[in-house]
């Protein structure tokens, strides 16, 4: 870990002035992430701007229905509250889905967009890495990729985002506020994170300088047919190898919208929809299920040890996919799959 | 001569516990001294090579940084290799620390930054660069096995493959009933809770005192005096707590030699502690590949055992396991031919790990039993019953007890084990496809030399004391229910020593064998205190106890009383008031009975019977219920010994389904160095498990009746998920952990 100069803000303007000052600022609120990665030498910001007195820790109901969530809501405040558990139970069941309590309750709704990839040799100084050394290479194409992406990759990164909220988020089609030295923008969620391409140091579409001020979620429209299917290594506290949001509005068994998000497949929460529009107006059964699945997963490619998510992730959408239709989400607590 | 027993054999809580829970219970990173001065090590990032260069100017300029060491300044140490072997140092070379500019393992040290706070020495540390000039590494067991071996030198202590018995091959060629299968089960890594960590206070007098993580304080100790050529007396060892060790603590860590090599050389008290993902390049469970060949007759009568192994091991040591005899002694079986090689690899020495060999090789026996049942179309537990073994056919000795078919039984009765149905895939809940498998677990139940002090005050107060160590396991709470029982005292009038080099000798904790040796050891001192108090009391003028021999007193509240007359006797205040002494103190010793061992040896037995439910689309499997059934003599403390075998079982569960070290052959890096990503069983993955002990009365295995329990709750529980798999789907999973992909291969 190496030295850092500490700042706390006391406004959203000052906390914008201070990172913007310092090209490698950054804030920190819940620290989950950035710390390990300030322990494990990835991360050497030598400004850290302390953003949790800012007053972006309330959930805003919007006039149209729908949630404004301060960046500061915790992980815990926001999958706890009634309002989200009641209209946006998806979200809920996602986080809830992820990393542990003492993490959720540290963990902030800004920080957990800005989470980084949890590739292993994004983790290591030792090894070579396009994310964190760019132009170093990556290791884990040829190397240990069992948790790597098969779709959007590119010859410079494999990565995957690792966040299960996001992928929520993604199927609810939020919008994520943020605000900078030239003033606030809202940046709709598909074009929030971005896909490695050349630049995968790059994980997202912020520009230096610039803060999360609140993710607003519109209007549900789903009911009861959502879920959020999560297949990872073990029961709990690990991360998605394949994550499915799904959210369906039926007309009786036939498909009004399907909107259906995954994790841990690509550099981001990732959406195809051209499926989901062909979805639209067929019967909710298994086979337009598979044929969904089947079209998202056209460009799949698998580096080795990893190519075993490409069946895994067909598979899961269309049990995610069943479980929307049924009405029957996924739950979270007891770790059985339904 | 007997006492009311009161404390043995009932759950007791742990003498310990409140200090634990309330954070007292000070680990070897928590002392503190003044001007203590901290160390970070600097790790390799390359397997194999030279250093060319190594650059630590800039580190040596940060802010509070006091020194730097390398190989190019290392201190002064021992030149000659075997100085540098501990008490349990398999044959080769032990590393050496900064000996020389060769890295022969990835995360090989290779500096040490020494600094003021630990915050600069970490800091300071990333500073450190070094260019290497990388040599061909060898890291893949799949193909360093093409060059395996035998070993040239036993390791002492772990038994070599006996010699063959019949004729295996033929036998197996004419079974009607036979298979043959390899098995591959992955590298595991350590993780206890606490880091590695030793904090070397420097008196003003030179001598050293090492709060250090060790499951032995007497082989850290006497490994500091010879590396560094100390007296025994200027060098103690302190480890009252150690949290957690598996067997990761058997032998001294790098942090051990650094914290001593820089206090010495800057004459200051220093601490120095491994990191998380440091403690990914120490001793390991080597990755290991078997072949086990069974054959049986259309009976289920085993007619032949192959079990061939090979492991992997470091380029300088030749760690050994034993792996394979197990499957030359479980079961009835004339023809047997076992073997055990190992294959170079750029790693470091793999270590002991909680049942180190039996859990990997019994795992594999253990899945080719059910293989074999399948195949012979016999119910897995009957044809272990079929084959059922009273002997050691291995050294044809006799069994001191072995009570496995009770532990067969009960478990099987608590499982509910007639109710399954033999088919794989028969039996489901909803879409989960649910299977019941087993296995039986063994692991020796061994003594070591064992001495011990019991020191009775006046007041009635008991002091028992031994260098033994508590790695976790209950030695202090079963050692204070020893004494208290031995001279009929309360538990709060005994108090345990443990975990001090300066106490009576006591070898590493380890091998299941601490109940079993210093649990007699404290028994054999007590007794000497009771004969020595009846020899005081006997002498008193007028003592109701004048012609009392040891057998006819027993000592009860506090007092000394006849047997068969309660009411005539003498509390230990007044015997020792009369008798003009403060206190009595003597020695206890136990050992092996070497004359015994010649005819008999000792083996703890398990059965466990687990439930799986697999959701085969997706290949997730849940372990829905495990029943464990134990033969381990006496128990002592059903409490803490029930945790061992949770512990145990957990930890199985873990080999089956999740703990893996995932190399990058082509870094020669073990990648997933961290416990986010280097996966073991967490809350959400354990379900319940039931632990039984069976009743075994055992008059050999040990002067207590103990047996231990450390190991034995891990050995089969892999074993028996993996046949609970196949029950379920059909499928044999031979490559461990059985992650989900596969499940949904095959």
């Amino acid at each position: 870990m190496k030295r850092f100069e500490y700042i706390r803000a006391e406004s959203i303007d000052d906390a914008i002035a201070a990172i913007a000052a310092v090209p490698d600022a950054r804030a920190v609120a819940g620290g989950t992430n950035l710390i390990d990665l300030m322990k494990y030498d990835v991360a050497q910001p030598s400004r850290l701007v302390d953003i949790n007195r800012l007053p972006l820790d309330t959930i805003e109901e919007t006039s149209e229905g729908g949630l404004k969530i301060g960046a500061l809501v915790t992980n815990s405040a926001l999958a706890w509250d009634t309002r989200v558990e009641e209209h946006f139970p998806l979200l809920s069941s996602a986080i809830l889905a992820g990393a542990s309590p003492q993490l959720r309750n540290a963990a902030t709704t800004g920080g957990n967009l800005l989470q980084r990839t949890r590739c292993y040799y994004f983790y290591d100084a030792c090894t070579p890495c396009n994310k964190r050394e760019p132009g170093s290479g990556c290791p884990a194409i040829p190397g240990v990729n069992r948790i790597h992406a098969i779709l959007g990759t590119s010859d410079a990164c494999i990565a995957t985002h690792p966040s299960d909220m996001c992928v929520a988020l993604a199927a609810l089609d939020a919008t994520v506020h943020v605000a900078g030295p030239g003033g606030t923008r809202t940046i709709p969620f598909a074009d929030f994170h971005r896909l490695p391409g050349d630049q995968p140091e790059l994980d997202n579409t912020m520009r230096h300088g610039e803060l999360i001020t609140a993710v607003e979620v519109p209007p549900s429209r789903f009911g009861a047919h959502h879920t959020y299917l999560k297949i990872r290594d073990r029961l709990s506290y690990a991360f998605a190898l394949v994550s499915v949001a799904a959210a369906l509005t039926l007309d009786g068994d036939r498909i009004v919208e399907a909107r259906v998000a995954m994790g841990g497949v690509a550099h981001k929460p990732w959406r195809d929809r051209l499926a989901e529009a062909d979805l639209a107006g067929k019967q909710a059964d298994a086979a337009a299920f598979q044929d969904f699945a089947d079209q998202v997963l056209e460009g799949a490619v698998g580096y080795g040890h990893n190519s075993f998510k490409i069946d895994l992730a067909r598979r899961a959408m269309v049990r995610a996919l069943e479980q929307a239709a049924a009405g029957t989400p996924q739950r979270q607590t007891d770790k059985r799959i339904n | 001569m007997d006492t009311l027993i009161t404390h043995i054999g009932r759950p007791t809580r742990r003498v310990d516990g409140q200090l634990k829970v309330t954070g007292r219970a000070k680990y070897a990173a928590e002392y503190d001294a003044p001007g203590l001065l901290h160390g970070a090590i600097v790790s390799s990032s390359i397997p194999a090579g030279r250093i060319v260069r190594i650059h630590t100017d800039k580190a040596k300029a940060f802010p509070g940084v006091v020194e730097i060491f390398t190989h190019e300044n290392r201190g002064k140490a021992a030149w000659l290799d075997y100085k540098w072997r501990d008490q349990v140092a398999p044959p080769g070379h032990p590393f050496r620390p900064l000996h020389s500019d060769r890295v022969v393992f990835d995360g090989q040290p290779i500096a040490l930054v020494v600094a003021e706070s630990y915050e600069a020495a970490r800091d300071a540390a990333t500073l450190v660069h070094a260019d290497y000039q990388p040599d061909e590494h060898r890291t893949d067991l799949l193909v360093e096995r093409e060059r395996s071996y035998q070993p040239p030198k036993k390791r002492s202590g772990v038994p070599k493959p006996p010699s063959p018995r019949g004729d295996a091959e033929g036998a197996f060629d004419q079974a009607p009933v036979k298979l043959a299968n390899t098995y591959r089960i992955a590298a595991e890594h350590h993780n206890p809770m606490e880091l590695f960590a030793t904090t070397c206070v420097r008196g003003g007098d030179g001598k050293l005192t090492l709060y250090e993580k060790t499951q032995g304080s007497q082989n850290s100790q006497s490994y500091v005096t010879s590396v560094f050529g100390l007296k025994s007396d200027d060098v103690e060892v302190i480890n009252h707590y150690v949290g957690g060790a598996f067997g990761s603590g058997l032998r001294p860590q790098h942090q051990l030699f650094f914290a001593v090599m820089a206090s010495l050389e800057l004459e200051r008290s220093v601490r120095v502690s491994l990191t998380r993902d440091q403690m990914f390049h120490i001793g390991y469970r080597p990755e290991i590949l078997q072949t086990v060949g069974l054959a049986c007759d259309a009976e289920g009568r085993l007619q032949a055992v192959m079990h061939d192994a090979t492991a992997g091991t470091s380029h300088f040591e030749d760690y050994q396991e034993n792996v394979v005899n197990w499957s030359g002694l479980l079961y009835r079986c004339d023809n047997v031919r076992l073997s055990y090689e190992l294959a170079k690899l750029n790693t470091y020495t793999p270590c002991d790990m909680r049942a180190p060999g039996a859990a990997s090789g019994v795992t594999a026996l253990e899945c080719a039993m059910d293989e074999l049942a399948y195949a012979a179309r016999i119910d897995p537990l009957e044809l272990r019953r079929i084959n059922f073994a009273t002997r050691d056919e291995n050294d044809n000795k006799e069994l001191t007890s072995k009570a496995l078919d009770a532990c067969y039984d009960e478990g099987a009765a608590a499982f509910g084990w007639d109710k399954r149905s033999f088919e794989p895939r028969s039996m489901r809940d909803g879409r989960d496809l649910i299977g019941w498998g087993m296995a039986t677990g063994v692991w020796e139940a061994s003594m070591q030399k064992t001495v011990a002090t019991a020191k009775l005050s006046a007041n009635g107060h008991l002091e028992i004391a031994t260098a033994s160590s508590d790695i976790g396991t209950g030695t202090w709470t079963i050692l204070t229910q020893i004494g208290a029982d031995a001279l009929g005292l309360p538990l709060e009038a005994v108090t345990a020593r443990i975990g001090e080099s300066g106490l009576p000798a006591s070898p590493i904790e380890g091998g299941s064998w601490t109940a079993a040796s210093a649990g007699s050891a404290v028994q054999a001192a007590c007794d000497e205190v009771r004969k020595s108090l009846l020899k005081q009391a006997a002498g008193l003028p007028g003592s109701p106890l004048a012609d009392a021999s040891p057998e006819d007193v027993r000592l009860n509240a506090g007092r000394l009383e006849l047997k068969a007359d309660p009411s005539r006797g003498i509390s230990i205040g007044e015997i020792m008031t009369a008798s003009g002494i403060g206190e009595i103190e003597e020695e206890g010793k136990a050992a092996p009975d070497k004359l015994q061992m010649l005819k008999y040896v000792s083996y703890t037995h398990s059965a466990i019977f687990a439930e799986v439910a697999v959701d085969e689309e997706l290949g997730v499997i849940r372990v829905t219920r495990v029943v464990c059934a134990t033969a381990a003599g006496r128990i002592l403390n059903p409490k803490t010994a029930r945790s061992q075998i949770l512990g145990g079982v957990v930890m199985g569960i873990g080999m089956a389904l999740h703990e893996e070290a995932m190399t990058d052959h082509h870094l020669g890096r073990v990648m997933n160095h961290n416990i986010a990503e280097y996966h073991m069983p967490v809350n959400a993955d354990i379900h319940d498990i039931e632990v039984i002990f069976v009743a075994e009365h055992d008059d050999k295995a040990s002067p207590i009746g103990v047996k231990g329990l450390g190991e034995i709750g891990i050995v089969g529980t892999a074993a028996a998920v993996a046949n609970a798999v196949f029950h379920a789907t059909g499928k044999r999973i031979r490559d461990f952990p059985m992650t989900l992909d596969k499940v949904l291969q095959n």
